[in-house]
């Protein structure tokens, strides 16, 4: 039987030569991941289940770190950190990534992939939803919980079930002033918050093929907003001059096979996605950004692991360079690579940290998921009141930026940065034509 | 099979999509459940992110709930892969969630927790059930009535999931099937 990609690496991982969607399957884990919200608790359990003096079952394979509440006063936050470290010590784990060092990367998706650990034909599972972005790399990665991630701390295994595949296709070229979050933003609206539950979400297509690594991982961090287990795409020479730019590790990616069975399939016309918006409170609540003019924003915000990556602040100083902003907009750099970055990379001759400065911008020096998750109240960009805040984080649900009474539009680096300037939301075509 | 197979009390209805920032609040993860007292907090916040004016699952000041049923509509669990919101539902005394459908990593991680049942209901009930019901789940009839109004209604079966909680989640299941060694 032809596999789908997904499916032809769950076969590798669990040591058969051929698994179908349904089937249950011991694999074994490549990497996994864990924060400093879920670690302390996954911890608790590994100690409790495998005993005291336990071994994790290869620490090479473990990645820790701390992204979520770092920048705060919170004393359990802070205790929550050093039950990492003490366990990172206790079992010589090289992969920590710890916070006020010079080792501290920030929030862990995009760590993960600029520190080498996301490599294609793997599996990679993390305490974190958003673990399903690394599929971008042709890897099967999805998100687990604290109970799973200890059971893989101590046998190195876990039981999967093979999902059924759904492809997604772009023919064509998308058009300038659209980004891969205006593409994962319609593909949602699309097929529900719950449209690919318990599925595998495939992307191809000559348009995804020409996509940057960034912005493939924008697509894949989505994928759970529509339900889905895991993303993934093709492995290509984008994909091959990331990772090798990133690891010396070897790795060997998989192709779907031709004539593969998807549940469900369809192809769109790339040129004719728009910039997209999800209004409050759901991802899949689609609108496009031109019908939503009348809509006044109080503030912007630009941050997170599918929004704060260094192409996405290029995109936003395209449009913010010699204008400034209407609203307070608040900058989070996903990690300490994309802060260094806003020093050094350039638009128009000017660096972006100096255009998001003219603009009046609110930039943290701090890398971290930061208001993305609400988070303790003194959290950088926390929404306290009743603000409507158009970001480019990735959940809108509510309280998910913090207070309940906010109202959150989820929308492109462009989207959201032409809006900051106008304080209404706005079609980045006004600024980019 | 230690677990009865039938489960009553008061039911706490919800509507549809309900997320993990709704079941326990990102301010609130800085608690680590394996450590007793912040379980107990946990479940004294369950629900705590759902909008005013819905009510609360566990009243103010107290740490465990009335209700043993949650009765929801489609998409239950969406978002973040949380353990803490399964947790903190069976940490306050919740036994069972009833919903039309889940987020799938909500599903896994009542599972692997043991906490709660997460059972399908092939029908809409959240318009069958008012909050304060009195309702009963017969895990192995798969149904629910509402002892207020006598109705009963057909629930989809556990399957496979049904012996992992039984036996208290997935480390408790493995041992008693072999799949890791008894003792620690
Ligand atoms: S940036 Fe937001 S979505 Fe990404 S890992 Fe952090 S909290 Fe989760």
């Amino acid at each position: 039987m032809p596999m789908t990609m997904t499916e032809k690496i769950l076969a590798r991982a669990s040591g058969r030569t051929e698994v179908g969607p349904g089937d249950n399957v011991w694999v074994n884990v490549d990497t996994l991941m864990t924060h400093d919200v879920c670690g302390p608790g996954t911890i608790g359990i590994f100690k409790r289940e495998f005993g005291k003096n336990a071994k994790v079952w290869d620490p090479e394979k473990v990645v820790i770190i701390p992204d979520h509440y770092i920048f705060t006063s919170d004393d359990k936050c802070h205790r929550n950190v050093d039950i990492l470290r003490e366990f990172v010590r206790e079992q010589g784990i090289p992969n920590y990534y710890d916070v006020g060092t010079k080792d501290y990367k920030g929030v862990c998706h995009v760590a993960l992939a600029q520190e080498g650990h996301t490599r294609p034909g793997e599996v990679l599972f993390g305490t974190d939803s958003h673990t399903c972005m690394a599929g971008a790399f042709n890897q099967f990665a999805t998100g687990i919980g604290n109970t799973d991630a200890a059971f893989i701390l101590g046998t190195g295994k876990l039981l999967v079930k093979v999902p059924p595949t759904m492809r997604f296709d772009f023919d064509g070229e998308f058009p300038p002033y659209v980004m891969a979050k205006d593409v994962i933003l319609h593909v949602i609206g699309d097929i529900g918050v719950a449209g690919a539950t318990y599925k595998a979400m495939e992307f191809g297509g000559d348009a995804i093929k020409r996509l940057t690594m960034e912005e493939r991982m924008t697509v894949c961090n989505m994928v759970i907003e529509g339900g889905g287990k895991n993303g993934v795409i093709d492995a290509d020479e984008t994909t091959f001059e990331y990772v090798r730019a990133r690891t010396q590790k070897p790795f060997e990616p998989v192709v779907g096979d031709p004539g593969a069975a998807h549940v469900f399939a369809k192809r769109y016309d790339a040129s004719t996605i728009e910039p997209t918006v999800a209004r409050p409170h759901s991802p899949d609540n689609k609108a496009r950004a031109r019908e939503l003019g009348d809509v006044r924003v109080t503030r912007a915000y630009i941050g997170s692991c599918t929004g704060g990556k260094i192409t996405d602040f290029i995109n936003a100083a395209e449009i913010m360079r010699g204008r400034r902003v209407a609203v307070d907009t608040f900058l989070v750099p996903a990690t300490t690579e994309i802060a260094e970055g806003l020093r050094t990379e350039k638009v128009g001759g000017e660096t972006l940290h100096a255009i998001f400065e003219a603009a009046g911008c609110k930039l943290s020096a701090d890398a971290s998921c930061a208001a993305c998750l609400g988070g303790p109240k003194d959290t950088f960009g926390r929404i306290n009141g009743p603000e409507v805040c158009i970001s480019t984080t990735n959940r809108n649900f509510p309280g998910r930026m913090g207070s309940k009474e906010g109202q959150v539009y989820l929308a492109s680096p462009y989207t959201v940065a032409a809006s900051a300037v106008t304080g209404r939301i706005t079609d980045p075509r006004e600024f980019l034509q | 099979m230690t677990a009865s197979s039938k489960i009553r009390g008061k039911v706490f209805v919800l509507g549809d999509n309900i997320d993990t920032d709704q079941i326990i609040p990102a301010e609130y993860l800085n608690l680590v459940p394996t450590i007793p007292e912040e379980y107990e907090k946990l479940g004294s916040y369950a629900l705590i992110g759902l909008p005013d004016g819905q009510g609360r699952f566990v009243p103010e000041g107290e740490a465990k709930t009335p209700y043993s049923i949650v009765l929801a509509g489609r998409n239950f669990g969406c978002g973040s892969s949380r353990e803490h919101a399964p947790i903190a539902l069976g940490a306050a005394g919740g036994k069972a969630v009833v919903a039309e459908s889940y987020a799938r990593i909500f599903f896994r991680n009542c599972v692997a927790t043991g906490e709660l049942y997460p059972v399908e209901s092939p029908v809409r009930l959240v318009d069958e059930f008012q909050t304060g019901d009195e309702a009963e789940i017969d895990l192995d009839e798969n149904a629910i009535t509402n002892l207020r109004s006598g109705t009963r209604f057909e629930l989809n079966a556990l399957g496979d999931a049904r012996p992992v909680i039984d036996a208290g989640g997935l480390f408790a299941y493995a041992r008693e099937t072999g799949m890791i060694p008894h003792s620690a």
